[in-house]
């Protein structure tokens, strides 16, 4: 049982995350302008739930997910841009917070991929085919 | 016993492996063309051994099951995954929900495939046959000793704990109980494709015979990725409570990659049958399809997802499977490489025809999965280099999407175009219709407030379910050959699938609120009455339900349930949508938590024709079954 015990305590984990603390009031509940919800929410969807495993916060259970959608929806009730919450949330928790990633000398290489993919397919796909007539 | 008669008949299965690869090996050494007797009844003796290994894995598997179904805890991994306190179908579905068991579950797809290439597969010559039973036994030689030497699934347990852990509650759910199975005769049956493919160059006989021999083995396994991946995501868009059905998720994507691969392999083999063309290429990808199931393996398999630490904390078990991704994607590739050479560059193609209109398909097709595997690699790939980046929705949406509908209005054309040669107004005339359709619905929707993408994919979707028809036109319904009814019904698949995908992101309608226990609420066109919450019991679980009387436009008003449910072993807690379905689309209501005011969480969402994502995903699957069933019947018929 002892040997068990570790697994216990890591099962434990994700019970005791969800807590019985009330969600703050901006987590699950829509801003009153509907334009200003609708870029909170396409916010949302790009920013990673720092605490789960490969969910956006606009669809994760975890209270720290709830605090950063009440976060977006009232930074973007004051009156700030999206970009603007982003960047703010980047400076804080670092490139790792958006799925969104930034342009930077990091991120330069899967940006050119499409692009690179498309070309190297497209020169060899024409090797394929019969030259036109003339 | 049971544990050690299960762990005896793998140990002998792998020896069996060795043994089909051992005897593969020596008989095609011989390349006299009137072989000695003993080299004739190696031949004639490997099929034989790939039965009995598929039937040992298989043994060995039932053991696992067994296992499970007893809930005997003397077995560490019973003890670790499941209790004795759980229906008696999450019992024996937690035998592949944990890493021992489903590596177990994948060695045995892999050995069964063996033994029906062994029992069932009539066309090839008997030397690549051999061959490729060779190539099946050299895969499963590897996992097996993974699974011996890394991921003993029997391992036993002293003393005996009282009970066990519990299955993760979210995985405890009648769909994702047989999603993984499913998954993996697809994944897995990938390896016939691969097998093929090494086979023939070894024996190099690439050719229109392979090509047919081939093809069935890809549609089956094909057939049971559409229908794993399309029930995963109905899975998660109901289980997860958040009404999303694809997240861009890395393990989503480690199926998605094989399925990209086997499309195209599809099309790709479509020409080689056909016109004896891109017959390197159809190589390629066959070795490239089962590559895909393998580094989906790796990546859902070693812990590296979690975090690249993760697995440097424990790399015996990604370091055993990054070995043998190398090994075989390596030897693979090495052996491309040097029998590329002989086999014979094939037919070359007109632009404007059919086998044209299958170079774009594979084109786009190879693309998106290149797009695909470097958006779900690059974060792992830049945490090696110290920086910690995320790629999700926003790049693949971006980079993918835009080929995808390419391709979409390219699958629409391909099949009105004819073989060898086709003339550009001929073509024109042909897709005037759904060109047509696609104009009006755009024009149509311009004046809603669907986002450009939804609005294109709407369009196209409506275009391509008209084109996808034509082919029958002019056609006697009894005369038609299957695999052109086939060809027809997935492609219908497509648009309808895409429609719902495009519906869902452009009309959704979301209502986010603390409810009162008498307030109503409105969204879409329902009026939705909270009620006020009671508890309730179920089999392992207790749940707090709420009530929510729901009337859609004033007709007739009818209960919804959403309940937030606590699972005790392991102590979780998940939430359990209330769906309401219609012909139309679908009402999803999720509880959530108390406000400690006297209020409750409600997630309401209103998502017109959802439902058609899955119902297309559906109809692809049934059209690769029936294209199947016309494979094998003119098979059986020659």
């Amino acid at each position: 049982m002892r040997l068990l015990l570790p697994f216990a305590l890591l099962l434990a984990g994700p019970a005791s995350a969800q807590s019985n603390v009330p969600p703050p009031a901006l987590a699950d509940t829509q801003l009153p302008d509907p334009a200003q919800e609708r870029s909170a929410k396409a916010l949302m969807e790009t920013l990673r739930c720092l605490v789960c495993q490969s969910q956006s916060i606009a669809d994760s259970d975890a209270d720290m997910a709830a605090d950063m959608r009440a976060l977006v929806r009232q930074r973007i009730a004051a009156g700030e841009r999206p970009d603007q919450v982003r960047d703010w949330l980047i400076q804080r928790y670092g490139d790792y917070v958006s799925y969104d990633p930034p342009f930077s000398p990091a991120s330069i290489l899967l940006w050119a991929t499409p692009l690179l993919l498309l070309g190297i397919g497209i020169v060899l796909a024409r090797r394929s085919l019969k030259r036109r007539r003339r | 016993m049971i544990a050690e008669a299960g762990l005896a008949a793998l140990w002998l299965a792998a020896a069996m492996a060795l043994l089909q690869l051992a005897m593969a090996a020596i008989a095609l050494s011989s390349r006299a063309t009137e072989p000695p007797q003993i080299v004739r009844d190696l031949l004639a003796a490997v099929r034989p051994v790939a039965v009995a290994q598929g039937l040992l894995a298989l043994g060995a598997f039932a053991a696992l099951v067994a296992l499970f179904a007893r809930t005997d805890l003397s077995v560490l991994l019973v003890a670790e995954n499941s209790h004795s306190a759980k229906p008696m179908l999450y019992k024996v579905a937690a035998t592949w929900g944990n890493h021992e068991g489903s590596m177990l579950l994948w060695v045995t797809v892999l050995a069964v495939a063996g033994g029906a290439i062994a029992l069932f597969e009539r066309l090839l010559a008997t030397r690549t046959h051999v061959a490729t039973l060779a190539a099946q036994a050299a895969i499963a030689a590897g996992f097996y000793a993974f699974l011996l030497f890394a991921s003993n699934p029997f391992a036993r347990l002293s003393p005996t704990p009282l009970d066990g852990l519990g299955l993760n509650p979210l995985l405890q759910d009648p769909g994702l109980a047989f999603h993984p199975p499913t998954l993996y005769l697809g994944y897995v049956g990938l390896s016939v494709a691969f097998s093929f493919a090494v086979g023939a160059l070894v024996t190099r006989d690439v050719g229109r015979d392979f090509a047919r021999a081939m093809r069935p083995w890809v549609l089956g396994a094909w057939i049971f990725l559409t229908i794993g991946i399309t029930a995963g995501s109905y899975w998660a868009y109901y289980e997860l409570g958040w009404g999303g059905w694809w997240f861009w998720d890395p393990v989503e994507n480690a199926s998605l990659m094989p399925w990209l691969a086997a499309t195209a392999l599809l099309h790709s083999v479509t020409v080689l049958a056909t016109r004896d063309g891109l017959r390197a290429w159809t190589i390629m990808l066959s070795v490239v399809a089962f590559s895909m199931s393998m580094v989906g393996t790796f990546l859902v398999r070693s812990g590296i997802l979690t975090s690249v630490h993760a697995f440097a904390v424990d790399p015996t078990r990604g370091s055993f499977i990054l070995a043998l991704l190398i090994l075989y994607i390596g030897g693979a590739l090495a052996l491309f490489a040097f029998r590329v050479g002989t086999v014979r560059q094939g037919a070359l193609f007109e632009p404007v025809s059919r086998e044209g209109g299958l170079v774009l398909n594979n084109l786009l097709l190879s693309v998106i999965l290149g797009i695909v595997l470097i958006g779900t690699l690059y974060p792992l790939l830049a945490e090696a280099f110290g920086v910690q980046l995320s790629v999700g929705p926003p790049f693949f949406n971006r980079a993918a999407g835009p080929i995808a509908l390419l391709l979409v209005a390219g699958m629409a054309v391909g099949p009105l175009l004819r073989w060898r040669r086709d003339r550009g107004r001929a073509v024109a005339r042909r897709i005037a219709m759904p060109a047509a359709v696609t104009l009006i619905v755009f024009i149509a929707l311009l004046f809603t407030d669907a986002g450009l993408m939804p609005l294109l994919g709407l369009s196209l979707a409506a275009g391509l379910a008209v084109a996808s028809i034509l082919p029958l036109v002019g056609r006697s319904p009894w005369r038609t050959p299957m695999p052109i009814w086939g060809m027809v019904v997935a492609h219908l698949g497509i648009a309808v699938s895409l429609a719902g995908m495009a519906s869902d992101s452009a009309f959704t309608a979301e209502r986010l609120v603390a409810a009162r226990p008498g307030e109503i609420n409105r969204v879409g066109p329902f009026a939705i009455r909270f009620e006020g919450i009671k508890p309730v019991v179920g089999d392992n679980w207790s749940a707090i339900q709420g009530r929510l009387i729901v009337t859609r436009d004033g007709g007739q008003p009818f209960l919804l349930r959403p309940e937030q449910r606590f699972f005790a072993n392991p102590p979780t807690e998940t939430s359990e949508a209330a769906l309401a379905t219609f012909w139309d689309g679908q009402l999803y209501a999720v509880l959530g938590r108390d406000d400690h005011g006297g209020r409750r969480q409600l997630r309401l969402w209103w998502k017109p024709f959802v439902t058609l994502i899955w119902a297309g995903g559906g109809l692809i699957a049934l059209g690769g079954f029936v294209s199947l069933i016309g494979r094998v019947r003119r098979r059986r018929a020659r």
